[in-house]
C-alpha cells in the first residue's frame, strides 16, 4: 500500500487479500449473485467486502428474531452504507427474515428488496442509501436504549468513502459526548471507493487516530477473517460499561472479496451488464 | 410566538413521557426547568442540524416524539437531506421547530432570512407544514402535535405578534380558520394568508370592509395538508382570491391555493393575486415590518393592491 500511514496498522493487509472463503462465506455470495443474475445489476464490489462483518454480525453477536423483526429487545444494526445491501439481503434470507426466493426478485418492479434498503424488508432497521445518515440514527436508538433502560446494542456499518461525509463526524462527536458505549461505529476499510482509491479521491488516515481523538475505542482487524472478527466484537462487547467510550472497529477489506476479476476492480462497484464471461467467472470462483 | 411553543414542549413533556426536546445551540437555559425535571429528555446539542436531525430519527424510531428547535433556515436548508431521508422516507412524528420564519430576523441578513422554507418543507412527502398566527393558537397547535402521525414543520414568528386567534373558532390540522364571522358566504375578495400574514390582511380586510368590500379571510395555520375543499368552495363564491404570506411567491402558499383550484375546478380559475416576497433575497435589513412593506405584504399594502385589482376587474 502506498499510503505510509497505513504502516501504523496490526493487520497483515497481504493476509486479508488472501484470506480464504469458507463455504458458509461462499454460500452467502451465492445468494448475492442469485439476486444479481435475477435483478440484472448491483453494487457488487461494495457487496462482497463485508460479507463477513454482517455474517459474524447475525451469526454470533446480534440479538435478534426473525420471526418477531421488531422485537423491542433486540440489538439494531444499520447499514448505513446501503449500497452493500446486497450481503445484508442475503444474510437476511438466510437467516429467515424472509424467503431465499425473494433474492430472485431484486430490483423489480414489485420487489420490496431494491438497490438501498429500505425498512419494509423484514430485519431492516433504517433506510439509508444517501451516505452519512446512519451514525446520527444508530447514537439516536442508542439514546432511545439508555432513556428506556434496554441495553440494546446498535451497531452502524459505514464505507470507508461515505466517511468523507461531514455528517459522519458530526455523529462521532456526538457519541462521544454522551459517552454511547452501547453504540459501535464499524468501517468497512477496502480502500476503493467509486471514483479509485481512497488514498487518491480523499485520504481519510490517519483513520484509527481519527475516530480515537473523537473519543472512540478503536480496534482493528482482518475484516474476511471469522474468527477474527468474533474476536473483536466479543472484546469490544465485552468492555462496554455504560458510561465508557463507544467503539470504532477498522475492519481492513478487499472491495469484490472472492471473485477474482472484481476484486479491488473499480469497474465491479456497480454493474447492470454482467457478460457470459463475466458469469462464468463469478460460477468458477464459487463453485454452484 | 416562541416562548409559547417552548414553553408547550415541556408541557407536553410532563403530560407524555415520549416527548423529547433536541436544540441545536441555542440560548443559555433554554427550557431550563424542563432540564431540571426531566434531564433524560434534555438534549442540547452542537452545531451540527444533519446529526440532529438523524438523532431525532432514531429515537423516533424507538417510539419518542422529538420537538428539534433551531434558527428555520438551519433546520429547513442545512439538513435537507436529514429532513427528506430521515424523518419522511421514514414518515417519523418529530417536530421541526423553526425559529424567524420570514423576515424575523430581518437584521441579520439572507443567510437567517427564512423565505422558501414553507416551500421546500411543502414538496416532501408525509411532511405537514404549519405556521400560526399567534401565541394562543400555538398553544392549540402544539396541543394537536402530540398525536400527528407525522413530522410537522413549524413556523414560529417574531414573539409579541398581537393575538386575533380566537379559542371558540377551533383548531384541527388540516382544517382552515375562517378569521370574519358575518362574512362566510359570496364575497369580493377572499384573502387565505398564513402566519403573521394573517394580522395584515385582517387589517386590511378591515379597512377594506368599512368601505363596502365584502372580505372573506380563511387562515391557513396548515399549508401542507391545505384545506383545499374550504379554499375552492370560498373561492368559487369571490370575485377575486388574494393569498398573503410572509414567503417567497414561488412554491409556498399562494402556489398551494393555486394548485388546489386548479387540480378541482374545470374552466376558467377565480381571480388570483399572489402577495408574498419577490423571488430574491432581501437587499434590505431594518426591521421585519420595514421589510415587509417593501414586498407590499403590510396591510396598508395589501389594502392598496386589493382596491386596484377589484377597479381593474370592474373595467
Amino acid at each position: 500500500m502506498k499510503n505510509g500511514t497505513l504502516l501504523s496498522y496490526d493487520t497483515d493487509l497481504d493476509s486479508v487479500q488472501l484470506q480464504p472463503l469458507d463455504e458458509r462465506s461462499r454460500h452467502l455470495r451465492r445468494l448475492i449473485f442469485r439476486a444479481i443474475e435475477n435483478g440484472g445489476r448491483g453494487h457488487i464490489g461494495p457487496a462482497l467486502s463485508l460479507v463477513e462483518i454482517i455474517r459474524v454480525l447475525y451469526d454470533d453477536f446480534l440479538r435478534h428474531k426473525p420471526a418477531d423483526p421488531l422485537w423491542r429487545e433486540r440489538d439494531r444494526f444499520i447499514l448505513s452504507k446501503g449500497h452493500g445491501c446486497l450481503a445484508l439481503y442475503a444474510v437476511l434470507a438466510d437467516r429467515g427474515f424472509f424467503p431465499i426466493e425473494e433474492l430472485d426478485r431484486f430490483c423489480h418492479f414489485d420487489s420490496f428488496l431494491g438497490g438501498h434498503p429500505e425498512t419494509v424488508v423484514p430485519g431492516v432497521e433504517a433506510c439509508t442509501g444517501a451516505l452519512g445518515h446512519g451514525l446520527s440514527i444508530g447514537l439516536g436508538m442508542a439514546l432511545a436504549a439508555r432513556m428506556t433502560g434496554r441495553d440494546s446494542k446498535v451497531y452502524v456499518l459505514m464505507g470507508d468513502g461515505e466517511i468523507n461525509e461531514g455528517s459522519v463526524w458530526e455523529a462521532a462527536a456526538c457519541a462521544d459526548k454522551h459517552r454511547l458505549s452501547n453504540l459501535t461505529a464499524i468501517i468497512d476499510y477496502n480502500k476503493i471507493q467509486s471514483a479509485g482509491s481512497v488514498f487518491e479521491i480523499q485520504n481519510m488516515e490517519p483513520l484509527a487516530d481519527k475516530w480515537t481523538s473523537f473519543g472512540f475505542r478503536v480496534s482493528e482487524c482482518n475484516g474476511h477473517d471469522v474468527d477474527e472478527l468474533r474476536r473483536v466484537f466479543r472484546e469490544a462487547a465485552a468492555a462496554a460499561a455504560p458510561s465508557d467510550r463507544p467503539r470504532a472497529i477498522i475492519c481492513h477489506t478487499v472491495k469484490g472479496k472472492g471473485i477474482p476479476v472484481a476484486e479491488n476492480n473499480p469497474g465491479w462497484h456497480h454493474k447492470s451488464d454482467l457478460s457470459e464471461k463475466d458469469l462464468l467467472a463469478i460460477r468458477g470462483a464459487l463453485g454452484s | 410566538m416562541r416562548k409559547r411553543s417552548l414553553d408547550m414542549v415541556h408541557a407536553l413533556a410532563r403530560r407524555d413521557e415520549r416527548v423529547v426536546f433536541i436544540g441545536s445551540d441555542l440560548s443559555p437555559n433554554l427550557l431550563g426547568e424542563m432540564k431540571k425535571e426531566y434531564p433524560q429528555r434534555y438534549y442540547m446539542e452542537g452545531i451540527a442540524e444533519a446529526n440532529v436531525i438523524g438523532m431525532a430519527a432514531g429515537m423516533a424510531m424507538e417510539g419518542f416524539i422529538p420537538y428539534v428547535n433551531t434558527i428555520a433556515t438551519f433546520i429547513t436548508r442545512r439538513c435537507y437531506e436529514q429532513v427528506a431521508v430521515d424523518l419522511c422516507l421514514h414518515d417519523l412524528p418529530v417536530r421541526l421547530i423553526g425559529n424567524g420564519g420570514g423576515y424575523v430576523y430581518a437584521p441579520l441578513g439572507p443567510t437567517h432570512q427564512a423565505i422558501e422554507d414553507i416551500a421546500i418543507m411543502r414538496a416532501l412527502p408525509h411532511m405537514t407544514v404549519t405556521a400560526v398566527c399567534d401565541a394562543e393558537e400555538m398553544t392549540r397547535l402544539m396541543d394537536a402535535t402530540l398525536d400527528w402521525p407525522h413530522p410537522i414543520y413549524i413556523r414560529l414568528g417574531k414573539g409579541g405578534d398581537p393575538v386575533i386567534s380566537k379559542s371558540e373558532r377551533g383548531f384541527a390540522i388540516g382544517k382552515a380558520i375562517d378569521m370574519i364571522e358575518a362574512e362566510q358566504g359570496a364575497s369580493d375578495v377572499l384573502f387565505v394568508t398564513t402566519g403573521v400574514a394573517t394580522t395584515q390582511a385582517l387589517m386590511a380586510a378591515g379597512a377594506l370592509a368599512a368601505d363596502g368590500i365584502r372580505c372573506r379571510l380563511l387562515h391557513a395555520h396548515t399549508i401542507k395538508p391545505l384545506d383545499a375543499d374550504a379554499i375552492v368552495d370560498a373561492a368559487t363564491k369571490a370575485r377575486l382570491v388574494v393569498t398573503v404570506e410572509e414567503h417567497s411567491v414561488v412554491g409556498g402558499l399562494g402556489s398551494a391555493v393555486l394548485e388546489a383550484l386548479s387540480d378541482a375546478i374545470v374552466g376558467p380559475l377565480p381571480p388570483l393575486r399572489r402577495l408574498g416576497i419577490p423571488d430574491r433575497f432581501s437587499a434590505h435589513y431594518g426591521s421585519q415590518q420595514a421589510l415587509m412593506e417593501d414586498c407590499k405584504i403590510d396591510a396598508a399594502s395589501i389594502g392598496s393592491t386589493v382596491r386596484s385589482l377589484l377597479a381593474r376587474l370592474r373595467q
